[in-house]
C-alpha cells in the first residue's frame, strides 16, 4: 500500500518510496593483447560494479522531480529498477504501492517509461496502428481509445502525422507520437529518460509544455532524467543529484543554485565614466571599462548593494543574473568527483 | 475481470495484434515472396530422390515421393520460425524493455507476428503450388476433406512445437546476447531428423527410433504424411505433438521466469 502521511489538514501521498536501494553487476574484465585474449578465454576474470549504492528518497504524488548526474552515475539503472525492468540487488522499492520487480498488471497500467531515441512505434506503419494495438493491450474500448487519441493528439499538435508511416516522420514528430503511444493508457507515474535527446529547440519546448500540461491535467508524478538543464529548469521543482550510485543532493533547484553560487552577477552601464577603485566595497569586479562594470555581489547583500549602486552612480542599465546552471552543475559534479 | 470480459479482451488483443502485424508483413511482401521461394528445399530433395529411383516400375513409390515432398514444402511454408533472430535484435536494441512494460507478455507479439507472416505467404504458396501442378500434373492429388483438415491442424501444432523450441532457445539471450547462433545448431537435427531430406521410412530403424524420440518429426514429417495420405498413426502423432507442446510450454515458462530475473535491460 502507498504510504500516506497527514501533515495538518493536507494529505501528502508518497507515491515512490526507495529505501537502501542497491544494484551491482558482475562484468568480465579483459587485458589487452593476445595473451589477455587467451587468458580471458581460459580463466575469465570478473569484477563487481556497484551501479547503485544504497539510495534513499521519496517522491510525492504530482511532483516533477529531476534526476541529474554525469554519465554512468546510475540514473538509468535506478529508473529501470523503479519501473520493474531490472531487479534490485538489495533494498526496498514501492511505486504506487507496488513492488516494481513483480510487474503486476495493475502496476503496469499505472506507469510509463519513455526513453528518448528508443521507440515502440512500428517503423513501417503509421503511428495510429501502434496506438490501436496499445489501446487493445490496455483494454480500452474503441470509443475511449479514439477520445484519448484525439485529446492527447490535440495537446501534442498531432493530426495527419498519425496516419503517415513512422519512417516518414521527423524526429520531433516521432517523439510526440512516442509520447502519445506511451501515455494512451493514461499512466499516473512517468519515468522519462532523456525525452528531448536530439530534438531541436522548438521540439524540446513543445515536449516540455506537453509534460507540464499532462502533469497539471492528470496530476501525474514525473521522474525525469536529462542532461539538458533546460528540461530540468523548466519542469522540475526538485532535483536529485546522483553520482557513482549515490545521491549527493535532494532538494529544490533554487537552493542548489544558491548553495553552488553564493554570488550573483550584476552588469551595470553608466552614463559617465568611473574609475575601477570607486567600486571597492561593492563586491568583486570581474569586468571593467569606463562606462561598464560587472560585479559579483553576495546574494545576502544584493538588495542593499544595488540600492547603494543606484544612489552613488549614474546608471543607465542594470542586469542581475545567475551563472549558467550548466556551469554550476558541472562544477558540482567536479566537486563530487574530487570529494 | 469476468470470464466474458477476459474472452473479449483476448479476442480484441489477438485481432489487433494479427491485423497490425499482417499490415506490416504486407509492407514486406517482396521479402516474403523470396522467403517462400527459398523454402523449395523439399522439392530439390524430391528431384534427388527421383534420380536415385528412376525405375518406372516404382511409379507408385515415386507418386508417394511426389506427394510427400510437396506436402513437406507446404508444411515448411507454415512452420517457418525466426523468433530467435527477432528476439535477439529486440534484446540488443533495447526494444524488449518497452514490450516488458506492457500488460501482455511479449510472447504473444512474436507469435502473432509469425502467424501474420504465414497468412501473408498464402498467395505466394498458392502460386508456387500451381506452377508445380501445371508442370507435373501427375503430382496433383486430393487428400480428402478429413485428411486436409487433420493435416492443417497438424501443421498448426507443428508450428507451435517449432516456435516453442526456438522461443526457449531465444530465452538464452538473457544470459548470452548472441543466442541466435543456436538457430544454426538446431538446423542440423531439423534437417536430418524431421524428414526434410528423406521420408523417415527410408531411415534405418535405429535412426528412425531416435528421430521419433525428438520433437523434429512432429514438426515436418507427421503433418506431411497426413497430407500425402501416407501410412501414419494419426492418433499417436497428435498425442506426441500435444505432449511436446505441453513439455515445451512448461520449459518456456520456466526459462522466461528465470531470464526476466536476469534481464539487464541492455541498450535501454
Amino acid at each position: 500500500m502507498s504510504i500516506v502521511l497527514f501533515v495538518g489538514i493536507v494529505e501528502v501521498m508518497t507515491l515512490i518510496s526507495v529505501r537502501n536501494l542497491t544494484k551491482s553487476y558482475r562484468i568480465a574484465k579483459k587485458s589487452p593483447g593476445l595473451v589477455g585474449t587467451i587468458k580471458h578465454l581460459v580463466a575469465r576474470k570478473t569484477i563487481v560494479i556497484e551501479a547503485v549504492k544504497s539510495l534513499d528518497f521519496q517522491i510525492e504524488q504530482g511532483e516533477i522531480v529531476g534526476f541529474i548526474g554525469p554519465n554512468g552515475a546510475g540514473k538509468t539503472t535506478t529508473l529501470k529498477m523503479l519501473c520493474g525492468l531490472i531487479h534490485p540487488t538489495g533494498g526496498d522499492v514501492l511505486v504506487g504501492g507496488f513492488e516494481p520487480r513483480l510487474r503486476d498488471t495493475e502496476f503496469l497500467h499505472k506507469i510509463a517509461l519513455i526513453m528518448g531515441q528508443k521507440q515502440q512505434l512500428i517503423w513501417d506503419l503509421p503511428p495510429i496502428d501502434t496506438l490501436k494495438v496499445n489501446a487493445a493491450v490496455y483494454g480500452l474500448s474503441n470509443s475511449e481509445a479514439n477520445r484519448r487519441i484525439k485529446e492527447l493528439g490535440d495537446m501534442l499538435q498531432l493530426e495527419e502525422e498519425l496516419t503517415r508511416p513512422v519512417r516518414k516522420l521527423s524526429l520531433g514528430e516521432r517523439m510526440k507520437a512516442e509520447l502519445l503511444a506511451s501515455l494512451l493508457h493514461r499512466p499516473s507515474i512517468l519515468f522519462l529518460d532523456e525525452p528531448t535527446l536530439g530534438l531541436d529547440l522548438n521540439a524540446q519546448i513543445r515536449v516540455r509544455e506537453f509534460l507540464i500540461n499532462y502533469n497539471k491535467i492528470y496530476g501525474a508524478t514525473i521522474l525525469l532524467s536529462s542532461h539538458y538543464m533546460s528540461d530540468i529548469t523548466s519542469l522540475c521543482s526538485r532535483v536529485l543529484v546522483i553520482d557513482k550510485g549515490t545521491i549527493y543532493y535532494d532538494g529544490s533547484l533554487e537552493d542548489l543554485t544558491r548553495r553552488l553560487s553564493p554570488y550573483r552577477g550584476v552588469k551595470i552601464k553608466f552614463s559617465k565614466p568611473y574609475l575601477k577603485n570607486e567600486f571597492t566595497g561593492f563586491g568583486q569586479v570581474i569586468e571593467y571599462s569606463e562606462y561598464f562594470a560587472q560585479i559579483l555581489i553576495k546574494r545576502s547583500e544584493l538588495t542593499s548593494k544595488l540600492y547603494q549602486l543606484l544612489k552613488s552612480f549614474s546608471v543607465i542599465d542594470l542586469e542581475v543574473s545567475d551563472p549558467p546552471i550548466e556551469e554550476l552543475i558541472g562544477e558540482f559534479y567536479q566537486e563530487i568527483k574530487t570529494s | 475481470m469476468t470470464i466474458k470480459k477476459r474472452i473479449s479482451y483476448i479476442f480484441k488483443v489477438t485481432y489487433s495484434l494479427l491485423t497490425s502485424q499482417y499490415a506490416l508483413m504486407l509492407e514486406y511482401r517482396a521479402e516474403i515472396a523470396l522467403w517462400a521461394i527459398s523454402g523449395l528445399l523439399p522439392l530439390i530433395m524430391l528431384s534427388l530422390w527421383l534420380e536415385v529411383e528412376p525405375d518406372k516400375s516404382q511409379l507408385l513409390e515415386n507418386t508417394n515421393l511426389y506427394r510427400y515432398f510437396i506436402s513437406a514444402f507446404l508444411v515448411r511454408q507454415f512452420t517457418a520460425v525466426w523468433v530467435m533472430v527477432s528476439f535477439e535484435q529486440d534484446h540488443i536494441e533495447g526494444k524488449l524493455s518497452t514490450l516488458l512494460l506492457q500488460p501482455i507478455t511479449p510472447f504473444w507479439r512474436y507469435i502473432s507476428s509469425h502467424m501474420a507472416e504465414q497468412i501473408s505467404r498464402l498467395p505466394f504458396v498458392f502460386v508456387i503450388l500451381s506452377i508445380i501442378f501445371i508442370f507435373v500434373p501427375n503430382s496433383l492429388w486430393w487428400p480428402g476433406y478429413q485428411d486436409l483438415l487433420l493435416g492443417f491442424i497438424a501443421i498448426f501444432f507443428a508450428f507451435l512445437v517449432r516456435f516453442l523450441l526456438h522461443w526457449i532457445c531465444a530465452m538464452l539471450c538473457f544470459w548470452n546476447e548472441r543466442a541466435s547462433s543456436i538457430e544454426r545448431l538446431l538446423l542440423i537435427p531439423y534437417l536430418f531428423l524431421s524428414g526434410l531430406v528423406a521420408p523417415l521410412d527410408k531411415y534405418p530403424d535405429l535412426v528412425k527410433d531416435i528421430a521419433l524420440a525428438t520433437p523434429f518429426p512432429y514438426i515436418l514429417s507427421f503433418p506431411s504424411m497426413i497430407l500425402s495420405r501416407s501410412e501414419v498413426d494419426i492418433l499417436n502423432g497428435f498425442l506426441f505433438q500435444l505432449g511436446w507442446i505441453v513439455v515445451l510450454s512448461l520449459l518456456s515458462l520456466f526459462a522466461w521466469k528465470m531470464g526476466v530475473r536476469k534481464y539487464s535491460a541492455m541498450g535501454a
